[in-house]
């Protein structure tokens, strides 16, 4: 009974506690309901040959990261190097789902793009930045109307999801790739998943 | 010399003007005005994932404008508020809600304020009924003659002591 006045100081450090808490979470994080469940199916044109789709079930059977990203898309020049060396060390294939190429933010023309110029351009423009900077994809599909990016979700390019070989996502990450989160998040996960039958 | 600089001027705050425009083209005039209320109704309820204070009714992004394309389309194709929910719930999670569901782990924020408003009521009237009792302390004669004698400002305590 003595020690009442020390109350308030106890609220007051339990409030500090889930504030500090708190600060440290990133609300950029949306948590993504698609975890450990099947990957949406898709069937998009792939880039290299736009004529050719290229579906989920092209990758059955293989761990494989789903990396999404846009020649506007700024963060992904800051990720895209780490991805370049990645390919070059490692054997986990990296499928490329180019998202809205055209019709995203940054390089939006002042004129009206029409259907069938857009699919011309949008390989114009993935080419040369692949070209530019690096291709670590096995290869990358065109995700041009953002459907299949709705459906995995996707809200912040970039974004990369890892698939197991039953085709279940596993994990996913939001934002640029760096060395750290590679060696930490993605690459155990990987090993483990490999291992798994 | 002075109009030509003044042509200059308007000339380049006019190419300013240009330059700022937002480059979306204009959207077409709703062809289905009680759909379109509908998809706007529905779209106020959902958060934009890019800009997360807004919902997708307001947000500009480029997301939000594809969401709202999908509320519409859905809904036009005879798919009830609760589907075209569920289909954004589904991808986004309870985040793209903007009233988040009852669930068990958000019972706290649906049930928090009103058990701290019905705890403090409580702790409250215990208090004044404390107070009360405390306050109605039953005097005897002799200290209520005291009590008497102090206000009228010639009792002297030590007397009693």
């Amino acid at each position: 009974m003595k020690a009442k006045f020390l109350v308030p100081l106890f609220i007051f450090l339990g409030l500090v506690v889930f504030l500090g808490l708190g600060l440290g979470l990133n609300p950029r994080d949306v948590p993504s309901p698609l975890i450990d469940k099947p990957a949406p199916q898709f069937k998009l044109s792939r880039l290299d040959d736009p004529t050719t789709e290229f579906g989920l079930a092209d990758m059955q059977g293989k761990v494989w990261l789903l990396n999404v990203w846009a020649s506007w898309c700024v963060a992904c020049r800051q990720e895209h190097p780490v991805l370049v060396e990645f390919s070059k060390h490692s054997s986990v294939p990296i499928v490329g789902l180019n998202y809205k190429e055209v019709k995203g933010d940054g390089l939006i023309d002042q004129r009206k793009i029409t259907d069938d110029m857009e699919l011309p351009m949008a390989v114009n423009r993935a080419n040369e930045w692949l070209t530019e900077h690096g291709d670590p994809y096995a290869v990358s599909i065109l995700d041009l109307d953002g459907r299949v990016g709705i459906d995995f979700g996707v809200y912040g390019v970039p974004e990369t999801f890892l698939i197991d070989k039953k085709g279940v996502i596993r994990y996913k990450h939001t934002g640029p790739i760096t060395p750290q989160s590679l060696k930490e998040d993605i690459l155990p996960r990987v090993a483990q998943l490999e291992a798994g039958a | 010399m002075r109009s030509t600089m003044c042509r200059l001027i308007l000339a380049a705050s006019l190419g300013l003007t240009v330059l700022g425009v937002h480059a979306r083209e204009a959207e077409p005039v709703v062809a289905d005005p009680a759909l379109e209320s509908r998809v706007l109704k529905l779209s106020e309820k959902l958060r934009c994932l890019v800009c997360q204070n807004q919902s997708i009714a307001e947000s500009q992004a480029d997301l939000a404008l594809d969401l709202r394309d999908q509320v519409r389309e859905q809904l036009s194709a005879g798919k009830s508020e609760d589907d075209v929910v569920d289909y954004m719930v589904a991808r986004y999670g309870d985040f793209v809600l903007y009233e988040p569901p009852m669930k068990l782990s958000t019972i706290l924020l649906w049930a928090g304020p009103a058990t701290l408003a019905v705890l403090g009521i409580v702790f409250l009237m215990l208090r004044l009924a404390r107070r009360n009792k405390a306050e109605s302390v039953h005097l005897d004669e002799r200290q209520r003659a005291r009590a008497q004698a102090l206000l009228k400002g010639d009792g002297t305590p030590e007397a009693d002591a």
